[in-house]
Order: C-alpha cells, then structure tokens, then sequence
C-alpha cells in the first residue's frame, strides 16, 4: 500500500531516510509525563470494550448481523472500537499536534531549513502516527483474543487493516489541518470526530437508522473502516470490503498529495 | 469580593459561550441520540422495568454535569497560573485568595447548572421524565458540579504541564464515567470493580439523578449521596484553597 | 565564482511587492550583511537565499546551483538562524542539535560528536542536559547559532543574529561569529544595528522599499555617503531652527531635529570654532566621529517604519 502511493509524490533518494528522520524527532520528545498519555493512549479502546461491549452487552445479549449471523454484543462492538481508536490516534497526531507544532512551536521552519521538503515532514509526522496507532491497536488486538472476540488469524490480518484506517485518517486529518485557522477549529473537528464516533455502525447496525440516514453513514469514512475491521474479526468477508478498501485508499492518496501541496503553500512562502 | 470574580469569568465567558454550547450541549445530545436511542432499542427488557432510553438519560445527565465541571477546572486552572497567568493579576488585587477560587467554582457551578438545564429541557422533550422531582437534578448536578470541580482545582494548581490533564481524563474521566452506572447497572460489575464504581462521586450523582427523574427510590440513602457528594467538595476545597495559598501568596 | 549570485532578482506577495530587482554577489569567505530598516526585503531575501521562498522573478544561483529545482541539495550545504529563535521546546538542548543533525542525515556518532564540540563552541556544553525553554535570550541565540553549524555549512545566513540581546550576549556572539569567519566560513547576515555592521561585515548593502540604495564596505559607505565628522549642537530654545539659518556655510550639509542640530563636516573642530566665532554658543556640543548609522539614517529617512 505504502509502496502504491509514495513513489508518484516523491521521486528523490534520501526522501524516505529524511522523513524517517522526523520521526526520530518525535520518539526523542518521548519522555515523562508525555510518555505516560501516550502509554495510557491504549486504554480507551480497551475501557470502551468493557463498558459498552460487556456492560451492556449483558443489556442487549446477542446480535444478528446483516448476513443472519449471529455474534455477541461484544464481539460486534469491539472491532468498532479498534476501528475508532485507529482513527482517534491517527487524528490527535495528525490535527491537534501538527497543528500546533506549524503554527506555535515553528517546529517546522527550522526543518525546512535542512534539506527535509515539506512532503516528507508530513510523510514522517504520519509514519509516527502510524507507529503510535499501530502499538494501540496490537495491544488491543491482543486483549480481543484473550477475550475470546476473535482469533488470533483474522486478528493478525484486522491489524493490517488498521494501519490502512491509520493512514487514512491521518492523510485526511493531515490535509484538513492545513486548513485550519485557530484552536477553535479543532473543537468543530473533535465533535465530528465525536459524531463519528457515535453514528458510524460502531453501536448499533447501520440498517437500524431511517433509510436516509442510513446512507449517510454508510458513505463516512468511519463507517468503511469499522464495516472492513469488523467484516475481519467477525470472520464475514465479502464483496464489500473490497469497497472499504477502495474508499480509505483514496482517501490516503488525496489527503497525501493535499497535504503535501498545502504544506509547501504555507511554509515556502 | 467573591462577585467580581465571578463577574469577571462571566464577562470572559460571553466572548466564548457559543463555542462551549458544542461540547457541553450538542456532544451530550448526540449521546443520548446514538446511543441511548440507537443502542435502547436493542435492549428489549429495558433496566428494572424502565425503558433503557429512560433509564440512562439521567445518568447521562450526572456525567455532563461532571464533563462540564472538570472540563472548566483543569484547563482554565493550569492556564491560569501557566500560561495567560489571570491569577496573579487577581492576587494583586485586594481579593482574598477563598475570592479568587470561590468566585470562580461559581462560574464553574453556573456552567454545570446552565449545560444541565438545556440536557433536562431535551430529556423532557424526549419523554424520559417521569416525575417532578425531575427539577432536583439541576441542585443534585451542582452538587456534583462542585464535588469533581473542586478536587480538579487542586490537581490543576499543583501540575505545571497539561501531559498531566490528559492522564487525568484517561485514567479518571473517561474511567469514570464508563463504569460509574450511567450506561449500564454497576451491579453487574465484577466485586473489586463494583467498589470502585461505589466510590466515585458520579456514581452518587448518577444514582440521586436516576431516583429524581424516575421518581423512584434511590439504591442508596439519600442523605448518604448529598454527604459523600458534600464530603468530596469540602476536602477538594481544603486542598484546592491551600493549593491556590502556596501559588499565590508568596 | 560567487557563492550567492542575484540579479533582478524580485519577490512578490500577491500585490506587495517585498523584493524589487536587486543584484547581490557574495564571494567565498566573504561576511556580507543586508542593512535596512524593518519592511526593507531583508528577511525575504534571506528567504530566498534560504530556499525555503521561491523567487518571483530575476536569476538565483546558490553554490553554482538553481534554488528552485536542487534546494534541498543546496540546504544540506547552509546553515540557517532565522530572526525569531525556532528550537524545539520539546527536546534538551544536545537533542536539539542532534536530532537537527539527523536531518541533514549525520550519522548518529557523528551527531552527538558535533552536538558536542558546538556546545562547547556557544559556551554552552553545562546547559547540554537542560530543556531550552529556561534559557536565557542569550543562550537561546547561542544554541540556534550552534544549530545552523552543524552540518559544517559553507555559508551561514544570520538573520538579525543580536537582536534582543543584553549587550554582554551581543558581544559573545560577535566574538564567535568573528571566528567563524577565520575559519573561512561565509556569513550573510541581516541587521539593523550599525556597530554591528561595521564590526562584522568586509561588505554591506542599504536595502530601503526592496531596493539596494547603496553597497560597498563600511568604510567607503561612510566616506561616500556622509562626512568624516559630525558635530551636534543644542540650542536653549523652544525651537532649534531658529538658529539654522545662522549657521549656512558651516560644513557640507546640516540636519535639524526636534532637540538639536547636525552638522556634517571634514573637521569638527574647525565648524565649533566658526559656530561661536558667529556668537551662537550652543548648550552644549558634541564631535564625533561619522558611523554608519548616519549613513543609513541619511540613505533610509528618519520616519519610522511600523
């Protein structure tokens, strides 16, 4: 996937060597307190898991899926939650973080001044995401086993996926963030994220909302990604996902080149 | 003296309030939509006879009460003293240190009672209020308002970077208002969990909540909910104003 | 050959235009400085030097090298500290050299070896562990000048290196900047402090609305531009140009401001001497020599900028 994208946006040796080299930046800002939000990062998906897919899970017992198999209610939300963590670490990287690393800390003139270009600054700040999502969603793959939520196959082959959510979103959010005009804004995109969150098939079927509604959702990013990692873990691979698969694609490849195009606009002026 | 701090936040807050309309009215909406909506309609049985939509939007209540109030003592607090520095300006002035924080626990009551009021107008509109007593959630969401805010003022006064908020919100918050009876009964929490659960200040607020809006009796003492609530506000004051004393007056 | 070759060389802002046709040639070893108040095209000019802004229009050539298509060719052979200090407040401050370092791919060895040896050339090497943001203003400059060296750049470009600095700052990092310049390395700098000009620069040029309004060395600027003394007169008046018309034919040229009189002469003795032989005594007199801050005020006009 990487290997599809990357060699139509940059076309210099050294450019994978540079861009690796901002990720060096982040992990060296790896330290105390940050250390420990980073580490506790994994929890959420986790907390989720246990509040909504067990704690209610008791509530609302089993689920038919669109196919007419059955799963528990925890098995139907947890690839959901893998789905929206992969997302929500790929965001926080990509929107709050960068952000304010361009627009406050300057971080990214002093590198402009080194041979890195603005494409692999966001190549690299997205490899870091992509690191940092990666780790979360293994651990909590991990916990999905011992919990008997699916097997350790279909687990192996969901956390491909999610690096594919990663990236997506992390493209997206990435572009979005050139766009930005003041911390105000992230607040319209942490309630979409929140909206997201809520409405994307993550908690109930996408075939339980009114028909327009339900169309709506099925087109949000979101939706793809929990219908790809939930068709995964459930074992219910179909046509489909290949549709998920096309739809976070392309989202990865527009988001990249805007992202690179948007970033040289703002910083070479 | 207490008023003109409390006047000042408030005259702050008109620049921004639309903003804060998104966080603390619509996000709490979208839950009860998504979730309490989406997710009730799968729980055929409903929780103790009441439907589930009915049965966690009181919960839901007591959690965004909490949300406001934590969400307006950490960020505002830490910045306070690390970055736009408000409270030293005041501290020149002649306020008492008990002004400067009481004035300003009152804001944060104003936004938990105001956040709470339009989630109750909605929750009428969605037909989840079964009794008058309905109107007591907003004095039981101020309580506990002030139960979470105060102790949150002592934690931002003696941390000096916001890694240490986000750690708050993962391993208190967000804990918190999973597992403290508003989505599902915590007796169904495993035995250690469910003590935990008991211990946390939401779980009071989300029980009294519960009783005021069904108009049933809560699982607990009633008094026992208003002096744990009560117990929590005091020594967050204690230790939030001793805190405020070390920072300010040196 | 030179090392930075300009000519017409123009950038624009949508409608503003910053930099207005001007030639620059900047030889090997050479410290050259852009002079000129704030809004001159300076620090656009260090831009695009820089290769982080693309020209608008005229030729750019950076080591024999197009910045347009080779920058990052050509950045990996400059060292750049910019007007406002960038470090990253996140990392100590040996991270922050080395991790600057890996950009421009140093070997990790060889990076903390640099960090190193910079440290103890910015006098800093007892703060290496330290996080930047409690530094001074001082230490801070020091640390991005030691930043812009570490990839041993052949031309380093300081924009306004000093400014804000307490006057024991400002002359440390003269004092290293001056070795620099032993070594060989190349130095563009931008300021608009005159004692710092003429304390660095072999050769400088007057930028005023994006255009070069004079060049050459300190020296020959003054003695083209201005004249070997300046005497300054101030009179007990309300108003010192009732005393003006009285005093034509005294030196080469005359500047009245609101609390006193310049008189721009060959020998200010002399013009003291003439001034009381017309009976004007004056409060108080003062001859000193002309420095480039005439020069500039004269090039520039004395209306402020911003």
């Amino acid at each position: 996937m990487v290997t599809f994208v990357l060699p139509r946006l940059i076309s210099f040796e050294g450019a994978a060597r540079r861009s690796a080299s901002v990720v060096e930046r982040n992990a060296a800002t790896l330290r105390s307190a940050y250390w420990l939000v980073m580490a506790s990062g994994f929890l959420e998906p986790i907390l989720y898991l246990l509040s909504i897919g067990v704690g209610v899970g008791s509530l609302v017992g089993d689920l038919t899926l669109a196919d007419g198999r059955v799963v528990s209610y925890a098995a139907f939300v947890a690839p959901a939650m893998l789905a929206s963590s992969a997302m929500t670490g790929a965001l926080s990287e990509t929107t709050f973080n960068f952000f304010g690393k361009m627009k406050f800390m300057k971080l990214y003139d002093g590198m402009l001044a080194t041979p890195v270009r603005p494409i692999e600054i966001a190549l690299g700040e997205l490899a870091w995401a992509m690191i940092r999502g990666n780790l979360y969603a293994a651990a909590f793959l991990i916990i999905m086993v011992a919990m008997d939520l699916t097997t350790p196959l279909r687990a192996l082959a969901a956390w491909t996926a999610t690096i594919l959510v990663g990236l997506a979103f992390g493209a997206a959010g990435m572009a979005l963030s050139t766009y930005m005009r003041s911390w105000q804004d992230f607040d319209l995109v942490a309630s979409a994220q929140f909206a997201l969150f809520l409405f994307s098939g993550t908690f109930v079927p996408a075939t339980a909302y009114p028909a327009a509604l339900r169309w709506l959702v099925e087109a949000t990013p979101l939706y793809r990604a929990v219908d790809l990692v939930r068709a995964i873990t459930t074992g219910g691979l179909g046509w489909t996902q290949l549709i998920d698969i096309a739809y976070l694609l392309t989202v990865v490849a527009i988001g990249l080149s805007v992202a690179g195009r948007r970033i040289e606009k703002l910083l070479c002026k | 003296m207490t008023w003109y701090v409390l006047e000042y936040h408030l005259v702050s807050y008109r620049r921004v309030w639309r903003a804060s309309l998104l966080s603390s009215f619509v996000l709490p909406l979208l839950t009860m939509l998504g979730f309490g909506v989406g997710v009730g309609a799968y729980v055929t049985g409903g929780v103790g006879g009441v439907p589930y939509l009915d049965w966690m939007v009181p919960g839901l209540l007591a959690s965004t009460a909490m949300q406001i109030a934590i969400g307006d003592s950490s960020w505002p607090v830490l910045g306070g003293f690390e970055w736009q520095r408000t409270y030293f300006g005041q501290a020149a002035a002649p306020l008492r240190v008990a002004d400067i924080l009481g004035g300003n626990l009152l804001f944060v009551v104003f936004r938990t009672l105001t956040g709470s009021a339009a989630f109750l107008l909605t929750a009428l509109a969605f037909g989840t209020l079964h009794s008058w007593w309905a109107l007591a959630a907003l004095p039981i969401a101020a309580l506990v308002g002030l139960s979470v805010a105060a102790p949150t003022f002592a934690y931002a006064a003696t941390i000096r970077s916001d890694s240490y908020l986000a750690i708050l919100f993962r391993l208190g918050v967000i804990p918190m208002s999973l597992f403290s009876g508003v989505f599902f009964p915590v007796e169904s929490l495993p035995p250690p969990a469910r003590w935990l659960a008991y211990a946390s200040p939401l779980w009071h607020g989300a029980d009294l909540t519960r009783s005021a809006t069904l108009g049933t009796a809560p699982s607990w003492s009633a008094p026992g909910h208003l002096l744990y609530l009560t117990l929590w506000a005091a020594t967050g004051w204690y230790l939030a104003h001793r805190q405020f004393t070390r920072r300010l007056v040196v | 050959m030179s090392l930075i070759h300009a000519r017409g060389l123009v950038k624009r802002f949508g409608d503003f235009t910053a930099v207005d046709g001007i030639d620059v040639d900047v030889a090997r070893g050479e410290a050259f400085g852009f002079l000129g108040p704030n809004g001159a095209g300076k620090s656009s000019t260090m831009r695009m030097i820089g290769c982080v802004s693309p020209p608008t229009g005229g030729v750019l050539r950076i080591l024999d090298r197009d910045p347009r298509r080779e920058g990052p060719a050509i950045r990996a052979r400059l060292g750049v500290c910019p007007q406002l200090d960038n470090l990253d407040l996140e990392l100590t401050v040996r991270e922050n050299l080395t991790t600057y370092a890996r950009f421009f791919g140093l070997p990790r060895k060889v990076a903390r070896r640099r960090a190193d040896e910079l440290l103890d050339f910015v006098q800093l090497t007892e703060r290496a562990d330290s996080r930047v943001e409690p530094l001074s203003g001082g230490m801070k400059r020091r640390l991005t000048i030691a930043r812009a060296l570490v990839n041993e750049p052949e031309i380093v470009l300081l924009d306004e290196p000093t400014t804000g600095l307490d006057p024991q700052a400002r002359h440390l990092v003269w004092e290293r900047l001056f070795r620099l310049k032993q070594q060989g390395v190349t130095l563009v700098l931008t300021t608009h402090y005159m004692d710092e000009a003429e304390q660095l620069c072999d050769r400088l040029v007057v930028m005023d609305g994006g255009r070069i309004v004079a060049e050459g060395s300190p020296r020959a600027l003054i003695e083209r531009h201005s004249t070997r003394e300046v005497v300054e007169l101030r009179f007990e008046a309300e108003s010192q140009e009732a005393f003006a018309g009285k005093l034509a034919g005294v030196g080469e040229r005359l500047e009245i401001l609101p609390d006193r009189i310049l008189l721009y002469v060959a020998d200010g003795d002399a013009a003291v001497a003439e001034v009381q032989a017309r009976a004007l005594p004056p409060a108080s007199v003062l001859v000193r020599r002309s420095s480039l801050e005439d020069v500039f005020l004269h090039l520039t006009g004395r209306t402020l900028v911003d």
